[in-house]
């Protein structure tokens, strides 16, 4: 059995002592800023990838890793005790279990969410090791007008699936591939759009804009209302569930896990849609819908499977393709290119400790959180009464050392300023910052990809078209556009990302 | 016929890409733009830009036929009081080093909140600075000076 072989490989690799410490570093370290209200994944990770330059690419890549899931976790903690959702993709789960929570039964929410993710995760893993090398087999077979092609199937899904305009989403993804071009080009050695500073020659740094966009612009949105802000918190208790609760939702939970697991892999939020799609699905399901948003267990159940299967197969297209989904991936994608590696289907076959070890960890990851965070919820419940007004100095001071300790310069600190005005300008109009942060990843390797295929054909435009794989891949890409503006599909859509 | 503008969130989104797409436009026609084979540093950025400028248009002419909400609670005070801060520390934590720099940005960034007070707010300003420079400086050893040049260290 070669996928034993593999994983006997990554347990190797992820069962030292250094690199369980460091994955439960990061399981704790993501919980705790994720249970921070308004805090997302990517606002965390971008906060903490610089304390992970210093360690060796494996044990940074676990941490990151266990940073992610901690605090998506951390999340769906402060959607069910507060109602406020860290991040889109616990939207949902605010929507039962904070019902749940005025009932009483917090403690049943919160195991639940714990269980169904813990589950999911496992599941997620084990699809994310027997498939991904197949993929990754394929991928090495792909040239330059494949990977263009995937690439704009990529972003044209993201702004399918994400919510809000599709026209802005456009705008968003093109002004973020725009931004990506900043920066020293590769062919030919001049700087484009640097305005002659030096600090731009390599580019605009990649943590800025996700610490700015996401951090900074996130931070100046909560201080809008900050009156609004009802923290009243109580005490957590009946953690277990009861025999009738395991009745219910153990349904939710599977279905959940194979909605997440599907949806995980496309480009975009897997996450967020992931979750709305499994809500939607137990609603329709259910022989009693008119418990939904009234404390429903299953309510909690489906969506919180869901998206951490979706968070977990998310990794298979930045592993195997190389190609980052969702602006998440993206961070971690930009981390691996920092240690040095760069992500595709070349990690696989050449560096097979890493791989397999960055994939067990994610179960040991699972694992961690849920021995450590049912009996830890009394902590991660004070945290949450801390008053936001103390916490968001503190948490923009480790943004600025975060930013700074990148390279060391102060301008970074400075167009980490500047893309935190801009991300609160574009929150108010709203434009989504997500793909913007997604474009901008892709931009130098759609721009490098372009180029070395228009070359290759001798400037024939028809070799994207004439080869089977990259054909098919713009048809899927002109379907998703033409399925998402057809009127029918439209209203539907609509729909679906109101139910917040 | 009288034209106005019903969807301003829209409208302006639009005229923001308009502009930007412009800029990137114009700085692209500075660098070589080379043919389909061996495409130059102008030619993505020129093709991308345009794109930008359509979309744009096309928000600010959806924004005259579509009802939208307007721009309503934007929080200049805070935003201001944030970028400043932000910019200060900057300037500061190379010259002034990380202590003045922590005691700059905590202080001016926590009076965008609405429960600013003066006394929390130094004990929070005082707790973050020791806090970070046994964390950052003792125990990571990150090259920030704690004392800056400005001080003549």
């Amino acid at each position: 059995m070669e996928l034993l072989a593999n994983l006997a490989i990554g347990i190797d690799a992820a069962v030292t002592f250094q690199n369980l410490f460091y994955c439960l570093g990061g399981v704790l370290l993501g919980t705790l800023i994720g249970v921070l209200p308004g805090l997302g994944p990517v606002a965390t990770i971008a906060m903490l990838l610089p304390a992970t330059f210093a360690l060796p690419p494996l044990s940074a890549l676990i941490m990151l890793a266990g940073i992610y899931y901690g605090a998506q976790y951390g999340g769906s903690t402060t959607a069910i005790l507060i109602n406020l959702p860290g991040e889109s993709s616990s939207v949902v789960t605010a929507l039962d279990g904070y019902q749940m929570a005025r009932q009483g039964r917090a403690g049943a929410a919160l195991s639940t969410a714990a269980l169904g993710s813990f589950f999911a995760g496992t599941v997620a893993t084990l699809l994310l090791a027997v498939f991904a090398p197949p993929l990754a087999e394929m991928a090495l077979k792909f040239g330059p007008a494949e990977y263009f092609s995937l690439m704009v199937l990529g972003l044209v899904a993201s702004v399918a699936l994400a919510n809000g305009s599709l026209l802005k989403a456009i705008g968003m993804i093109v002004l973020g591939l725009l931004l990506g071009l900043v920066g020293s080009d590769v062919n030919s050695g001049t700087p484009r759009f640097t305005f002659d500073m030096p600090d731009l020659a390599d580019g605009i740094n990649f943590v800025a804009l996700a610490m700015g966009m996401f951090g900074l612009g996130e931070i100046i949105k909560n201080l809008e209302d900050e009156k609004n802000r009802d923290v009243m918190v109580k005490k957590v208790t009946g953690l277990w569930l009861t025999w009738d609760d395991f009745k219910l939702i153990w349904k939710p939970v599977l279905r959940g896990t194979g909605l997440g697991s599907i949806l995980g892999i496309l480009p975009g939020g897997g996450a967020i849609l992931s979750s709305f799609a499994a809500y939607s699905l137990e609603k329709k399901l259910s022989k009693t819908p008119e418990r939904f948003g009234k404390g429903a267990i299953e309510g909690v159940a489906a969506p919180e499977s869901a998206n951490n299967a979706g968070a977990q197969t998310s990794f298979i297209p930045m592993l195997t393709l190389g190609i980052p989904s969702n602006p998440v991936m993206a961070l971690m994608a930009g981390a691996m290119i920092i240690q040095g590696i760069q992500p595709g289907p070349l990690v696989m076959t050449e560096q097979p400790t890493l791989f397999w070890g960055i994939i067990v960890s994610m179960w040991i990851g699972n694992f961690f959180l849920i021995i450590l965070n049912l009996p830890l919820i009394g902590l991660w419940v004070r945290l949450l009464t801390v008053p936001y007004h103390l916490m968001f100095p503190a948490i923009l001071v480790f943004c600025g050392i975060g930013v700074y300790s990148v390279n060391n310069t102060n301008f970074d600190v400075f167009m980490m300023a500047g893309f935190g005005v801009a991300g609160y300008i574009f929150s108010k109009l709203e434009c989504e910052p997500a793909p913007l942060l997604l474009g901008f990843i892709l931009g130098p390797m759609m721009e490098e990809n372009l180029r070395r295929a228009m070359t290759l054909s001798r400037g024939d435009a028809m070799v994207f078209i004439e080869r089977p794989i990259s054909a098919t891949m713009l048809l899927l890409a002109a379907l998703a556009m033409i399925v998402v503006l057809s009127p029918a599909v439209r209203k539907k859509r609509e729909e679906a990302f109101q139910e917040e | 016929m009288a034209v106005s503008v019903r969807h301003p969130k829209d409208f302006i989104s639009g005229l923001i890409f308009i502009g930007l797409g412009f800029g990137f436009f114009l700085i692209a026609q500075d660098y070589k733009m080379g043919t389909a084979t061996r495409m130059g540093p102008a030619y993505l950025p020129t093709i991308l830009a345009t794109l930008l400028m359509l979309i744009g248009l096309g928000l600010v002419v959806r924004a005259l036929f579509r009802d939208g909400d307007r721009v309503t609670g934007v929080a200049w005070k805070q935003t201001l009081l944030i970028l400043i801060g932000t910019v200060m520390f900057g300037i500061l934590v190379r010259n002034a080093g990380l202590v003045a720099a922590l005691l700059a940005y905590v202080s001016i960034t926590a009076m965008a909140s609405i429960y600013f007070h003066w006394r929390a707010t130094a004990l929070l300003a005082a707790g973050m600075t020791i806090f970070c420079v046994i964390i950052f400086i003792y125990a990571l050893g990150l090259p920030i000076p704690m004392i800056g040049p400005w001080f003549g260290a």
